[in-house]
């Protein structure tokens, strides 16, 4: 698939000699939603504000659309919509004005039926003439999305788009990005809300100490790397397991009454079988069975630790 | 060049005049009429005439510099230090701007501000002492380019600060003090012959005597050095203001 975002060799060292990115390769596809994860400090802010310009790369080539970020400055930028991730809006400028302001600053006629649809689709039209300082948290966030999208971008970075708003808002959030892409617009999210990947990025990139761990579509990351726990609830408390299952990865629950059991999906023999047959033969009596997928929050804090 | 974004900063910068009227317009109007007032009609009545023009004329040009530099300045500082201070300058950075278009936006709308400022200030004046400008055109020329040079220089000012202290530092510090000192209530001729001496070493007297020979066609320093200096420091500026932003010092670093 073609690549919108190609990332080669990239490394920032900041003046303080603090090194925030180590030789990142990473080429992000057209019209996909790619989530970076990672901790704090991990370095994520400062891969995107590098490809949207605010921050100089030390070493290393970023191409957007096949330009180069820093030599064809000005088509990459009028290509790329950036929501930050701080609520960094001019307190005392009205929300229309705000919204017009960065329009402008993309170099485009202005455009008023552009700026009024953007603000009715954020639910922000009734709020045009209000100052910033008087908008609640998630419509400020709301503000910098409409900002972001004032010049008709074909990228579109959001620093941490959940951070600080209620359940709802996140939801809310997530249908937007979802109704964005299907107008064409490649979104990329940094976060470190494991959730917001699994329910909404088409890929992944896990970054750690300036350092890219691992990329890959969620699901393929989610089956290959996942686990799987089957848990048996017993019809009898037991408080030692019986030394003929000493062979398995067992772990008592629920104060004896069940068993867990984790197993890797990709291998070719389960267990399952010989474990429930075992079972049965040390006199251990079954009531009920489940399993669960690991989920992307177990990954990710695995693949952090290793790294780590 | 990307003229959509000029006249978006520009206008940007303008609006935030509007909205802080008192600060921008009418803090500066009222305190330099205060000068007028007390200097010019109150005191200047008993002090004899300078060069053949009355103490309130006399102080005006000065006084007008004074106001220019030092709004020049913190117009311009505080135009480019507020967005980093709020952290709202990445879109300015993000955007498909080049360094001179974002100069042209931030030290247009500060110059124009203080621009009107000094225009305001002038008619204020003649309220209160006798006017007269013998080269108007050489005295707009002067007030057009010092309005772009200080802000210029404010612009870098605003660049390198990290906080509100160091914003105010050279306006309050350096220049109150150049401005006072460099003539704009008397003439270098009636200072010892020793304070005359460091006095040409204050780069300031050159600019007050460059607008008050466009007043009334008298100074003490000639005519074609107050002009080559404030081109040179327009030039020093150009060059500083470019070498930070192209650097990104300050803020992409």
């Amino acid at each position: 698939m073609q690549s919108i975002v190609s990332i080669n060799n990239l490394s920032k060292i900041y003046d303080n000699n603090f090194q925030a990115l180590k030789n990142i390769n990473l080429d992000i596809r057209k019209n996909e939603i790619f989530a970076l994860l990672g901790p704090n400090g991990a370095g994520k802010t400062t891969l995107i504000s590098i490809i949207c310009g605010i921050v100089n790369p030390t070493v290393g080539k970023v191409l957007v659309n096949e330009y180069d970020i820093i030599k064809d400055y000005r088509k990459t930028r009028s290509q790329i919509g950036l929501v930050p991730q701080e609520l960094t809006l001019e307190q005392f400028e009205i929300v229309y004005n705000n919204v017009a302001y960065t329009r402008g600053l993309y170099g485009k006629v202005p455009n008023p039926d552009l700026i009024e649809k953007l603000l009715k689709d954020l639910s922000l039209w009734d709020k045009k003439d209000s100052k910033i300082n008087e908008l609640s948290g998630g419509m400020k966030r709301r503000v910098l999305i409409a900002k972001a999208l004032s010049h008709e971008p074909s990228v579109l970075f959001l620093d941490e788009p959940s951070s600080g708003v209620d359940v709802e808002l996140r939801q809310d959030m997530w249908k937007i990005i979802e109704n964005l892409r299907d107008t064409g617009v490649t979104i990329i999210l940094t976060t470190h809300y494991i959730e917001e990947a699994e329910a909404i990025a088409d890929r992944v990139a896990v970054i750690n100490n300036g350092e890219m761990i691992i990329v890959d579509d969620t699901e393929n990351l989610i089956k290959s790397m996942g686990q799987k726990t089957l848990t048996i609830d017993l019809h009898e408390m037991i408080n030692i397991l019986p030394e003929s299952l000493d062979q398995y990865d067992l772990e008592i629950m629920n104060n004896g009454l069940s068993i867990n059991y984790r197993y890797d999906t990709q291998s070719k023999q389960t267990g399952i079988t010989s474990l429930l047959q075992d079972m049965k033969e040390s006199g251990l009596k079954l009531k009920d069975l489940k399993t669960e997928q690991s989920s992307l929050e177990n990954i990710f804090v695995e693949l952090v630790r290793e790294n780590s | 060049m990307n003229f959509y974004a000029i006249r978006a900063i520009y206008f940007h910068e303008m609006d935030r005049m509007r909205r802080t009227i008192f600060q921008s317009i009418l803090s500066p109007v009222i305190s330099t009429s205060l000068y007028f007032i007390v200097f010019g009609s109150v005191i200047g009545g008993m002090i004899p005439q300078i060069d053949g023009v009355s103490y309130g004329s006399f102080i005006v040009p000065g006084l007008l510099m004074l106001t220019l530099l030092t709004q020049s300045i913190s117009n311009s500082a505080f135009g480019i230090f507020f967005p980093k201070f709020t952290g709202s300058v990445y879109e300015v950075l993000a955007a498909p701007i080049s360094s001179i278009e974002i100069i042209i936006g931030f030290v247009g709308a500060s110059a124009s501000k203080s621009l009107i400022v000094g225009v305001i200030i002038l008619f204020t004046a003649s309220f209160f002492v006798e006017l007269q400008i013998q080269y108007p055109l050489l005295m707009l020329f002067l007030l057009i380019l010092t309005c772009l040079t200080f802000s210029l220089f404010g612009f870098l000012i605003g660049l390198l600060s990290d906080n509100f202290e160091q914003l105010q530092v050279v306006p309050l510090i350096i220049i109150t003090p150049l401005v006072f000192l460099g003539g704009s209530l008397y003439t270098i001729e009636m200072l010892p012959e020793f304070w005359q001496k460091v006095s040409y070493f204050n780069p300031v007297v050159y600019l007050i005597n460059g607008m008050r020979w466009s007043f009334y066609g008298a100074s003490d320093i000639n005519i074609f050095i107050s002009i080559v200096s404030l081109i040179g420091f327009l030039v020093a500026c150009i060059v500083g203001v470019a070498i930070v932003i192209s650097k990104g010092y300050g803020i992409k670093n």
